[in-house]
């Protein structure tokens, strides 16, 4: 059951993937890409590890990609529908329609299967608190370099965001 | 000081809206409850007559020239006596806004606003209105007014016969 | 094999009458929003259609659904289609991680009055809050519309900047409880509600659940009087009824939220915890339309403003701080 889950999700990754990338349409090539995020999302739950789960959903998905449409929206950068006068035909949308559908069936599935503890799948489950432990135990330091690399970034996005005039205006005071 | 304004006028909205929930509706329950209207309210138009009885329309026109959406017409007809009246008078009042030009166009006062304002119906024809049902029996705002007893046709006294007149001065008479 | 179909249908039985009662209380709520509005500026609100109005959802819900589904000229259609779907069902999804009573012994069966306890439900409830954007933005790009393009874009960027403060006012609860399943956090509040504890991350988290359910003080994405109806302009019938039960159903699901992470979720004296769960959550609807009636729409920087340099510092302020706080008191 999990193993034939685990290709399944798999599979549908694989295409969700392939068609963001085809795509010619950024806002369709998000969506698709929504999708594989959620079937990754489904896959690490299945390997015991609803917390990855979790953040796959939330900052991959839900942050991460809402920022790619907002950019997207907000510069206009996917073509108007003027350009194919009639609009998107309905097999354009039969993939994710197909690829929504088998995701709600493996998130039914996945209800009778207990996660973590199929055959085929390591017979390990992480909680969040063994998750933590491992974070910012083991791996403190290297969280610790990634936590000051988003800071640099952080910084340099503040300095650049800056107004032009306000920049020179400092400069001058501290020449 | 600007935090505290702030926070105030943040706080605030909420007290005053609890208050305004504790106080009473102040809506009128239309279909059940009725609303007395404003004595000069303009409502619909009536057709009014002279403490005589007579019609004080002369069809002269005024009110459907006045009229931004020409919602009035009428036909002019003499009677026998040399007075004027209106042979037929209607208002279409689908047209009508209710906005009274027309009775201040009206030099005999016949055109009047009522208080009544509920017209609605679901044949529009019913809303055209011939004479008969304009015409109401009594003066309307201006009881006392009679147009004939001044000018026109039929004028009842003698010229300078008015009590806010003078008799004519005759030119061939030295007397003082 | 007789215990385990009496425990299947008890769970079908819990599930139909969850999905009943949010539907109902979305339905009633529109009612008494409108009504609650009404008295708020001296009217009587609806009062037509049964008595005291009571029968006004079902008049809606019959007019919505016989109106003409209209699809916009060169609209994305399938996405338009979706879109009002994917804000409704996010909103109802969010209730299975919700626990809205002490299990419940039924036939000698324990039924716990939660659909799942996730061991990442406030991490679930994040998720799906999150994904409720999509429904906004994909309906308002798919409408091919200018308002509709621009309630969307406003939509994006509003959420994810309230995201961030809401899931930051959520850490210290989560330090507090010492897990991320709602129920054992309703459990860690037995000796005082957090509330009183972290007066602050209530506060935030306030705050933050109001922009996320996009009402009026924060309400930039339907903006009525700049983007005609923001992103739902285009959408008629159903469909826009979709999006409002969407709202409505969102309503009750973040007053719950707000109830088991800070109120003490069903713990209360007397009472049993459902009518506690119930009261809890009605006065916190009561209290976002008391919101709506009493401040104006924020402006669209003052909003980001707010968010981005007040809301976010203070929230990352009040997670040292309880941080700090919890390690004084532990050694």
């Amino acid at each position: 059951m999990a193993t034939v889950l685990f290709y399944l999700l798999g599979l549908v990754t694989v295409i969700a993937t392939l068609l963001a990338i085809t795509r010619r349409n950024p806002v369709h090539a998000v969506i698709y890409l929504v999708n594989s995020f959620f079937a990754l999302a489904l896959l690490f739950y299945l390997l015991g590890a609803p917390l990855v789960a979790a953040w796959e959903v939330i900052i991959y998905a839900g942050a991460i990609m809402v920022l790619f449409l907002f950019i997207i929206m907000m510069l206009e950068l996917a073509p108007t529908p003027e350009a194919d006068r009639m609009g998107p035909t309905w097999w354009q949308w039969l993939p994710v329609l197909l690829l929504a559908l088998a995701l709600v069936g493996c998130t039914l599935m996945l209800i009778g299967v207990d996660a973590g503890v199929a055959q085929g799948v390591p017979r390990w489950y992480a909680t969040p608190r063994d998750f933590g432990f491992a974070l910012f135990g083991k791996y403190a330091l290297a969280v610790e370099v990634v936590s000051f690399q988003l800071l640099f970034a952080a910084v340099g996005a503040f300095y650049v965001g800056k107004p032009e005039r306000k920049r020179r205006q400092k400069k001058e005071e501290g020449a | 000081m600007s935090l505290w304004r702030d926070i105030k006028g943040t706080l605030q909205p909420f007290w005053v809206t609890l208050c305004n929930m504790m106080r009473r509706p102040v809506t009128v329950q239309y279909p059940e409850q009725k609303q007395q209207m404003a004595q000069r309210y303009r409502g619909r138009l009536m057709l009014t007559r002279d403490p005589e009885g007579h019609e004080r329309c002369v069809a002269c026109h005024l009110c459907s020239a006045a009229c931004p959406v020409d919602c009035i017409s009428m036909q002019a007809a003499e009677g026998d006596d040399g007075r004027r009246h209106a042979a037929w008078f209607r208002i279409n009042f689908t047209r009508c806004i209710f906005c009274g030009l027309c009775t201040e166009a009206c030099p005999t006062l016949a055109i009047q606003v009522t208080g009544e304002f509920e017209l609605a119906g679901r044949d529009p024809l019913k809303l055209v209105w011939e004479k008969d049902d304009l015409l109401v029996d009594h003066g309307g705002h201006t009881p006392d007014y009679n147009f004939y007893r001044q000018s026109g046709v039929g004028v009842a006294a003698p010229r300078g016969g008015l009590p806010t007149e003078t008799a004519p001065v005759d030119p061939k008479d030295l007397m003082p | 094999m007789i215990d385990g179909l009496i425990m299947i249908v008890l769970i079908l039985i819990k599930l139909g009458v969850i999905f009943a009662v949010i539907m109902t209380m979305a339905a009633y709520l529109v009612l008494a929003e409108r009504k609650i509005l009404a008295r708020m500026q001296l009217r009587h609100g609806p009062n037509r259609v049964g008595p005291f109005g009571m029968m006004q959802p079902l008049a809606d819900v019959i007019k919505l659904l016989t109106k003409e589904d209209f699809l916009p000229d060169r609209a994305d259609k399938w996405l338009f289609l979706l879109a009002p779907g994917m804000a409704a069902v996010t909103a109802i999804l969010t209730f299975a991680v919700v626990p809205f009573g002490p299990p419940l012994q039924v036939f000698g069966h324990e039924l716990p009055l939660v659909v799942i306890d996730l061991n990442v439900g406030v991490l679930y409830f994040l998720g799906l809050s999150s994904l409720a954007v999509y429904g906004v933005a994909l309906g308002g790009w798919a409408s091919n519309s200018k308002y509709s393009l621009l309630g969307g874009i406003r939509g994006l960027a509003q959420l994810i900047s309230y995201e961030l403060s809401m899931g930051l006012a959520l850490v210290p609860v989560v330090m507090l409880a010492r897990s991320f399943s709602l129920t054992d956090i309703v459990l860690a509040q037995q000796a005082a509600p957090f509330i009183l504890v972290n007066p602050l991350a209530f506060l935030i988290f306030l705050v933050s659940v109001v922009a996320e359910s996009k009402r009026t003080p924060f309400d930039m994405p339907e903006a009525e009087n700049e983007l005609v109806g923001g992103f739902h302009t285009e959408y008629s019938g159903m469909r826009f009824g979709l999006f409002f039960v969407g709202e409505y159903i969102n309503l009750v699901i973040l007053s719950s939220m707000v109830t088991v992470f800070f109120l003490g979720g069903w713990l209360g004296p007397l009472l049993p915890g459902v009518i506690w769960f119930g009261v809890k959550v009605l006065a916190l609807c009561f209290f976002f339309i008391w919101v709506r009636g009493s401040l104006p729409r924020l402006r669209y920087d003052q909003l980001m403003h707010f968010g981005w340099k007040i809301l976010l510092p203070l929230a990352l302020l009040n997670v040292l701080l309880t941080g700090a706080v919890l390690l004084w008191s532990r050694t």
